[in-house]
């Protein structure tokens, strides 16, 4: 068994805003052991972004305020620490690729730059080997190295993308949290970008956090899967658990809404209606109104309970219990 | 059916330290009204710049644009204006393509206000497009900052919409949102079509979108076509060694099924001041030394099927 290197309890995270209370994240609990990838899935919105947000003690505050729980890092409480020690934390043993390349790139310095910045960061070596090695680093997520002196904003999209995980793998963190890195990406590279983490996740048993809505690369990459709505989890498994014996209604509903998956030729099937309000969510079940399986049991404040082999579903019908073969 | 745009040998250079980055280089096409384009390629190949030139926010090097029989390439800013009520364009990034001083319903009112409507109609007008797109009432005195990216999205395509042109232009729509959402906006795009007879160009890497929502497909590689075909016969038959390669790297959720994906190795050819040959070539398995050497040209290998490639 391996060690678990980050421990989320029961965090509640919210923004106060004009608007009221947007609740985020709601008493969310999870493990990530030690060279394990973790994905979360979810809807927009759902709040993973303030999830790893809150992992990297980034948080806007305000208007974010943590309401209740802890982030232990190797058994130091994140949320609790100071913020010379978050800096640390963040340069050397915890690093993030952010969904949104143009927020973490500065657009003044060249792109190559900026890499060889982080590299002399964590390396004592010379301005021209930093260099060399931010080349590298360029051509192994696929942009010639003769781009190295070109400002943020010349780039493509996926460039961008690409110069920011170029930039977290040079980190060669312990834990990685990777917000829709791929997105932006063709599948071509985007196979080459996961292979980086995998080779990353087997020389240095980094851990992954994983957050994307592409269940492909989900089925390719992680251990295990925890699929969060409304700032809550309502399934978390193994990929085996989640993918093959999926018991909560919003994650079949994900799987049958895939391109591929519809049946009814051009139209695809969305999970009808829309998330509730995050600033008045419902006591019950949140999913209800939208859920095909619903009856007067689900009006009623739903746990997050073990279906059999550490399987977590909330829901009060789960479409399978583990052993039996659904899907 | 007719055309609706015709693009011919389209170039666009961009100066850069080191020389000219051939972004776009010798594009030609047609599209027929009513139809999905689709197209696809590697990251950084150019479809950003070529949609982008197309709707003239780049001024385009050389080659011809032709939207509705009418030579578009070199136009004047009013003119271009009015190109905009026809022809719109929704952006990549929906992070900084919004202005984050103007609240949702001011950034949906915008060209509305810019095309001559009355300040009342407009709102009353961006009200149902956001009511269209799925954005709640609440949305509307928010700033894009603090909506998730789906919501973001939602926002850009609203704003498309607002002038109700025939022929959009979209940059990956959907890929910053869930599947889920995602099945709601390609719906949503199809139902449009439908009944307000768009075109569309969509450009997108994910390939199951492409294949669901276009008619045919473009595949293009560091600013040049490789491939183009009806999507069923490009998906059943790829020819291009880069479209094989990127067909079969699509990720599969079934957790069972071993994959056979085609890891692409070998130098990265630049944009900057290309060297002659097929700028595949070096990542090729299959390229001999005339790839090396002379470039190929897109050849029709059946009806309506155009590879470029000397190994067919
Ligand atoms: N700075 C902010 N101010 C106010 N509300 C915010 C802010 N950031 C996020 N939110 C709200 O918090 C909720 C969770 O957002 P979050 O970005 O964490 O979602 P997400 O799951 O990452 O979504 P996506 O898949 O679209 O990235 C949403 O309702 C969002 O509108
Ligand atoms: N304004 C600019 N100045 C200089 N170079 C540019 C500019 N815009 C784009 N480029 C370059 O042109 C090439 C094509 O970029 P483009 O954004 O069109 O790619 P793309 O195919 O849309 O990529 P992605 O899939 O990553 O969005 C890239 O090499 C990019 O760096
Ligand atoms: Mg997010
Ligand atoms: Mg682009």
């Amino acid at each position: 068994m391996s060690e678990v290197i980050l421990s989320v309890k029961n965090l509640s995270v919210e923004y106060r805003v004009e608007e009221g209370i947007v609740k985020a994240v709601n008493d969310v609990s999870f493990d990530v052991k030690s060279g394990e990838t973790l994905g979360l899935v979810g809807e927009t919105g759902a709040g993973k972004t303030t999830i790893a947000l809150s992992i990297m003690g980034l948080l806007p505050v305000p208007p974010a305020v943590v309401t209740q729980g802890e982030i232990l890092f190797e058994g130091e409480n994140i949320l609790a620490a100071n913020e010379k020690y978050l800096r640390t934390l963040r340069g050397n043993k915890i690093s993030m690729i952010f969904q949104d390349p143009m927020s973490a790139l500065n657009p003044s310095t060249y792109v190559g730059d900026q890499i060889s910045e982080v590299i002399m960061l964590h390396n004592k070596v010379s301005k021209d080997k930093a260099r060399e090695m931010a080349e590298e680093c360029l051509e192994m997520v696929g942009i010639p190295k003769n781009r190295y002196a070109e400002y943020p904003h010349k780039f493509s999209g996926g460039m961008k993308q690409r110069v920011i995980i170029a930039i977290a793998l040079a980190c060669n963190p312990n834990l990685l949290i990777a917000d829709e890195p791929t997105t932006a990406l063709d599948v071509t590279i985007q196979a080459q970008i996961l292979e980086l983490m995998e080779q990353l996740k087997e020389k240095k048993g980094t851990s992954n956090i994983l957050i994307t809505h592409d269940l492909g690369v989900i089925a390719k990459m992680c251990d295990r899967v925890a699929v969060i709505y409304a700032g809550e989890i309502v399934e978390m498994g193994t990929l085996r658990q989640v993918f093959k014996n999926t018991a909560h209604p919003y994650t079949k509903g994900l799987f049958d809404a895939l391109p591929g998956n519809s049946l009814s030729g051009k139209r695809l099937k969305p999970i009808k209606g829309s998330m509730p309000d995050p600033t008045s969510l419902p006591e019950n079940c949140k999913f209800a109104n939208r859920c095909f399986n619903k009856s007067d049991k689900c009006d009623q404040r739903i746990k997050l309970v073990d279906i059999g082999d550490g399987h977590l579903v909330r829901c009060v019908s789960p479409l399978c219990s583990e052993g039996v073969k659904s899907h | 059916m007719s055309v609706i745009l015709k693009v011919e040998n389209l170039k666009k250079y961009f100066d850069v330290q080191g020389g000219k980055l051939h972004a776009v280089d010798g594009i030609s096409f047609s599209i027929n009204e009513g139809e999905t384009f689709g197209i696809v390629g590697e990251s950084g190949c150019g479809k950003s710049t070529l949609g982008r030139t197309i709707i003239h926010l780049y001024q385009p090097t050389s080659g011809k644009i032709i939207f509705e029989n009418k030579d578009i390439t070199f136009i004047s800013k009013k003119e271009c204006r009015e190109l905009l009520r026809k022809m719109q364009f929704i952006f990549q990034d929906p992070y900084s393509s919004l202005n984050p001083r103007m609240t949702v319903i001011d950034i949906i009112m915008e060209p509305l206000l810019i095309d001559g409507m009355k300040r009342k109609d407009a709102r009353q007008r961006a009200s149902e497009l956001m009511e269209m797109v799925g954005l709640s009432k609440m949305f509307e005195t928010s700033y894009p900052h603090e909506l998730d990216g789906g919501r973001r999205q939602r926002i850009g395509i609203a704003r498309a919409l607002a002038l109700e042109p025939k022929f959009i232009i979209c940059d990956e729509p959907v890929s910053a949102l869930d599947v889920s959402i995602q099945a709601q906006i390609l719906n949503l795009m199809l139902e449009l079509q439908e009944k307000l007879k768009l075109t569309y160009i969509f450009i997108t890497h994910d390939l199951s979108v492409v294949k669901h929502i276009s008619d045919r497909v473009m595949v293009m590689y560091l600013g040049q076509t490789v491939e183009l075909a009806e999507t069923q016969e490009l998906f059943s038959n790829p020819v291009h060694p880069y479209t094989k390669a990127l067909l079969s790297a699509v990720p599969s959720i079934d957790i069972d099924e071993q994959q056979k994906r085609e890891i692409l190795h070998g130098e990265i050819a630049s944009p900057i001041n290309p060297q002659p040959g097929c700028r595949f070539a070096a990542r090729c398995k299959y390229s001999t030394s005339r790839c090396k050497t002379d470039d190929p040209q897109l050849v029709e290998i059946k009806p309506g099927h155009f590879v470029s490639c000397y190994n067919v």
